[in-house]
This record gives structure tokens, sequence and C-alpha cells, in this order.
């Protein structure tokens, strides 16, 4: 198994996103039947889900960047054995956590819900990453192109925003709640921006393979949009927090800052897409397919991120579902697409076998089928948001009563999101049966 | 674009970054309120231990599930007792999380004290013309 690690991440992380899209249909559901499933109850299927998906985007991204950079740059990594050492704390780690949920264990903030000491394993993972990243890097000759800076970024902002993302814990912030949701959402904002760029180096990554054109990740437009996302990584977080009483000059900078995500990122891809040749687009027909549709999504969630950064939009929206829809949009339909493309890709060229025309069709269907229900579960969230944000704020409405009026939208969200976890498995049973069986057989 | 340039970019940004940083975490909340007795700030761990975030939100943030506790406390009809008999008897989507009444509570002086910090949701608000917003009490 030491030979085939960047197979066990990717594996385990296709079997997280399974396993957190589940998690998201039982949280669903109880939202609409609050008595379903009553062991297992929504304050715990809630992290259970976040959690999981998490997990998919970090093992994703880590395993291909494993595979990518040797076979890319022509050189070894540095430590086979600290990679094999990563992925045994992270899978411990993830196993902990799950059980700690299940248990009803708990003591961390939104998202890292966990109790805190199990942060210190998720850290020394990262160390790990980071140290065996930077010391393979650092035997590359030629220029980095810029997914490697954007590797490099996502990693060492990571290990920041996730050690900031504790600074609850320390007396000058504990003592005050809007300085500690200040900290907390300036370190959740960077913590995503950081996956991002392990998300968006992978697609770069991608598009230069697929087209086979090196010039792309060495572009200068390439290299405008990293340094657009890093400045949004770093500033552009406290939209999330404008009706909380923080100091003024907070908000404005995110503000100003905000407005500018995605614009140049979504450029490079709508180029490359036209500029592709069909035989080649053939050639990686199905990573080029969730390519497209995660250039699609970036569209879709750029106009409502940036909708909802205006304060008087976002006085509307805050506290929403249409929050959600953008979490959602982001991490489903960007995320999810890209790192899909990724396992494809790496799954095809790791092992030489060819998927049988029913799984090819199997994979098709389940595409599209993704991508509806995804656009049907998307816009219902919306339509919760508007619903609920006019209700409060514009005619006054109580809470019960704004739950009521979104009952029926919110019934369309939880078929949308079960037919969202049957087409992704048809598009996971293929790749996953081909990478367990080549990890088991051989 | 030359690697000199490249690296100049980035180690501005990332110390501009820095300084902002320790801006922001030694930056006074808006009339300096938010502050929390020992009580309360006991109450959010409590808070946390019973992940109550996941249902309830705090200046809109957390879950959908519940409404937002942000001014529970000092919204005219609820209050303190308000509170209470929801913490104690929970309801059809609140399981009873059977507290005890020590943490009950330090978990109604946090929710006391947010209180006082903020409103949320907003409601009455000016527009200024750059799209930002001015919060009326």
């Amino acid at each position: 198994m030491k030979n085939k690690f960047e197979l066990l991440f990717i594996t385990l992380g296709l079997l997280s996103l399974l396993g957190g899209l589940f998690f998201g249909v039982v949280a669903s559901l109880q939202f609409v039947f609050p008595d379903f499933l009553q062991s297992i109850p929504f304050y715990k299927t809630r992290p259970l889900h976040v959690s999981l998906v998490v997990a998919w985007i970090f093992l994703a991204s880590i395993g291909g960047i494993y595979y990518y950079i040797p076979s890319q740059f022509g050189i070894k990594l540095y430590s086979k054995t600290m990679s094999v050492l990563h992925f045994i704390v992270f899978l411990i780690t993830g196993i902990v956590i799950i059980i700690a949920y299940l248990m009803g264990k708990f003591g961390g903030r939104e998202y890292w819900e966990f109790p805190p000491i199990l942060a210190i394993p998720i850290i020394i993972s990262w160390l790990l990453f980071g140290w065996n990243y930077f010391k393979t890097a650092f035997k590359i000759t030629s220029e980095w192109p810029v997914y490697m800076w954007m590797w490099a970024t996502g990693i060492l902002f990571f290990l920041f925003t996730f050690s900031e993302a504790y600074v609850w814990m320390l007396p000058k912030i504990k003592e005050n709640v809007i300085k500690e949701i200040a900290m907390q959402w300036k370190a959740y904002g960077a913590l995503v921006g950081s996956w991002n760029m392990l998300v968006y180096g992978t697609a770069i990554f991608l598009m230069e393979k697929i087209k086979n054109d090196k010039s792309i990740g060495k572009s200068k437009i390439a290299f405008l949009a990293y340094f657009l996302g890093l400045t949004n990584l770093m500033f552009g977080w406290a939209h999330h927090i404008y009706n909380v009483p923080t100091a003024q000059w907070i908000r404005y900078v995110a503000y100003i800052i905000s407005m500018t995500e995605l614009i140049l990122l979504a450029k490079i891809i709508y180029n490359w897409k036209k500029s592709v040749q069909e035989s080649l687009k053939d050639f990686h027909v199905l990573p080029f397919k969730f390519l497209v549709a995660s250039d699609v999504w970036i569209f879709l969630n750029l106009t409502l991120a940036l909708m909802l950064s205006v304060p008087i939009i976002n006085v509307y929206t805050h506290g929403t579902h249409i929050t959600v829809a953008h979490a959602m949009g982001s991490t489903i339909g960007i995320n999810t697409m890209i790192l899909l493309a990724s396992c494809l890709f790496l799954i095809d060229n790791y092992i030489q076998s060819k998927y049988s025309k029913i799984e090819l069709k199997l994979i098709k269907i389940g595409y599209y089928a993704f991508n509806i229900s995804l656009l049907i579960f998307w816009s219902s969230l919306i339509i919760a948001g508007i619903i609920k944000g006019v209700g409060i704020v514009k005619n006054g409405k109580g809470f019960q009563e704004v739950m009521n009026d979104i009952q029926p939208v919110m019934s369309v969200f939880s078929i949308s999101g079960i037919l969202l976890f049957l087409s992704l498995l048809m598009i996971l049973l293929p790749p996953l049966k081909k990478s367990i069986r080549f990890l088991f057989n051989k | 674009m030359p690697i000199n340039i490249k690296r100049s970019i980035f180690f501005t940004l990332l110390i501009i970054f820095l300084i902002y940083t320790v801006f922001v975490f030694n930056a006074e909340p808006i009339n300096k309120v938010g502050y929390l007795s020992q009580k309360a700030q006991q109450g959010k761990l409590i808070f946390q231990k019973y992940n109550c975030i996941s249902c309830h939100q705090i200046y809109g943030l957390g879950g959908y599930m519940g409404p937002d506790l942000t001014n529970v406390i000092s919204t005219q009809g609820k209050g303190v007792e308000y509170a209470k008999a929801f913490i104690v008897s929970g309801t059809q989507k609140m399981p009873n999380f059977h507290i005890p009444n020590d943490e009950i509570e330090m978990l109604l002086s946090y929710l006391t004290d947010i209180s006082k910090s903020g409103i949320s949701p907003i409601i009455k608000f000016d527009v200024n013309v750059d799209g930002s917003i001015q919060i009326k009490d």
C-alpha cells in the first residue's frame, strides 16, 4: 500500500464525499421532518455532513498534489513514509472525530465542533504535508508554475488560519463575544480561501495537462488571478459579519475586496475551454466535462457572492438559506466538480484500465442528473432565503411564521438533495470500484 | 511575470496581512460592547459543549433549524424564563439535553450578556449612498 498512498487519499476522499452527502440528505430530511432518524439528531448530522465534505476537499486535493508533482516535474517525492504517516494521522483523527460526533462529544466552535484537543493531530498532519511538499517543491529547478504557488499558499495559510480559529481560547478574545466572532470569521474566511487555493491550483494543473500546454500555469493572467485570490483570502472575509458591531473599517475593507473574487479565474477557464482542440477534449472527456460544469457554477456563485457582499442586500440575506446556497454552490458546484475531474483523471492515469460502456454511460447520466439536481437544490435554498429575509426584515414576521412559509420549498430542497446523492452514486461507483479493486488486488 | 516581482507582491501582501491581523485582533467593537462576565464565559463553553450553534444562530451565524438567540433575553415577551423553559423541556424540534441547573444558569448568563451587545436580525436601518447601512436602535 505504501506505493499507492496517493490513491488511498483519493479513495478515502471519494468515500468521505459519499458519507458527507448521505448525512447531508439525512439532515435535510430532519429539517422537514424533525422526528426522522432520532438516534442521530440534527445537531449530530450537521457536523458529520460538514466535516466529511471538508475531509473530501482535503483528501482529494492532497492525493492529487502528491501524485501530480513527481509525475509533472520528473522528481521523487521527498518522503513516501511521511505521506503514509500523513494519511494514517488523517484517517485516525477523522475516525475519532466521527465517533466523537456520534457520541455527542463536542466542545469546539461551529465547523470544528469536535473537542479542541483533536486540533493537535490535525496540525501535525498538515505539518507533515507541508514539510514533504516544500522539500519536494524546492527540488524543482525550473520556475514554479502558478499551481505550485497556489498549493504552497494553501498549505501555509491552512496552518496559520486553522491555528487562528482557536484564538477563542485566549483570555483577551474569549472575554468579548464581538471580538471572538470577528476573529472566528476572519479565520474561517481565510480557511476557505486556503482550501480554494488547493482546489483552484488543481484546476489549473488539469487544464495544462488536458490541453497539453505548459504556458497556462505560467501566464500573466494566471498569476494575476492567484494574487487576486490571495488578497481575497486575506481580507475578504468580513461580509460574514456585517451585522456584528465590530469596528466599521473592518467591514469597509471587506466590502471593497470582496467585489473582485473569482472574476479572473472564470476568465481563465472560459478562455481555456474555447481553445481546447476537439481531439484533446475527447481524450480526457470525463475530466473535461466536470471542469466545464465548474465553470458554469463559478459564474452562478460569483453573481451570488457579489450580491451578498453588498451590505444593503446582505442585511436581507444574512442568516438565511441564501448563505447556505452560496456555501453549497461553492463546495459542490465548484470545488467538487474540479476535484471529481481531478480524481477521474488521476484514477485513469494510475490504473490503466478502461471503464466499460455501461460504466461510462452511468457516469455520464450521473453527471447530468447531478448538475440538474444541484441547480434545483441551489435555487430552492435561494427561494427559501428570499422568503425568510423579506419575511423577517421587511414584514417583521417571527421565526416560526417564516419557517412555516418556507416549508414547501424546503421539501423541494430535500427531494433534490436525495437526487443529488443518487446521481453522485452513479458518478462515483465506477471509479470507486476501480480504485478499491486496484488497492486490494495487487 | 519575473520571479522577483512575484516574490515582491507575495511578501508585500503577507506583511500587510500580518499587520492587518494585529489590528483586527486589537480592534475594539463599536461602543466597546460585548464583554462577557466570568459566568457568561463559562456559559459560552456550555453552548459549545451541547453544539447549540448547529441549530441556533448568534448574529445570524450558525444553523437554521432554530431561531437566532442574540436577543432572546432582551426581546419583549421573551426573556430569561422564556429561554429557560425551552432549555429545560425541549420542543418537537429541540431535544431535551437534560442540562444540569448550574450549566443552565451559565447558559442564560451568556445569552443575557450577548443580548446587550447588539441587534440581530437587523430590521431598522438607513441606507448610505455606497450601499452600506446605518443600523438604528
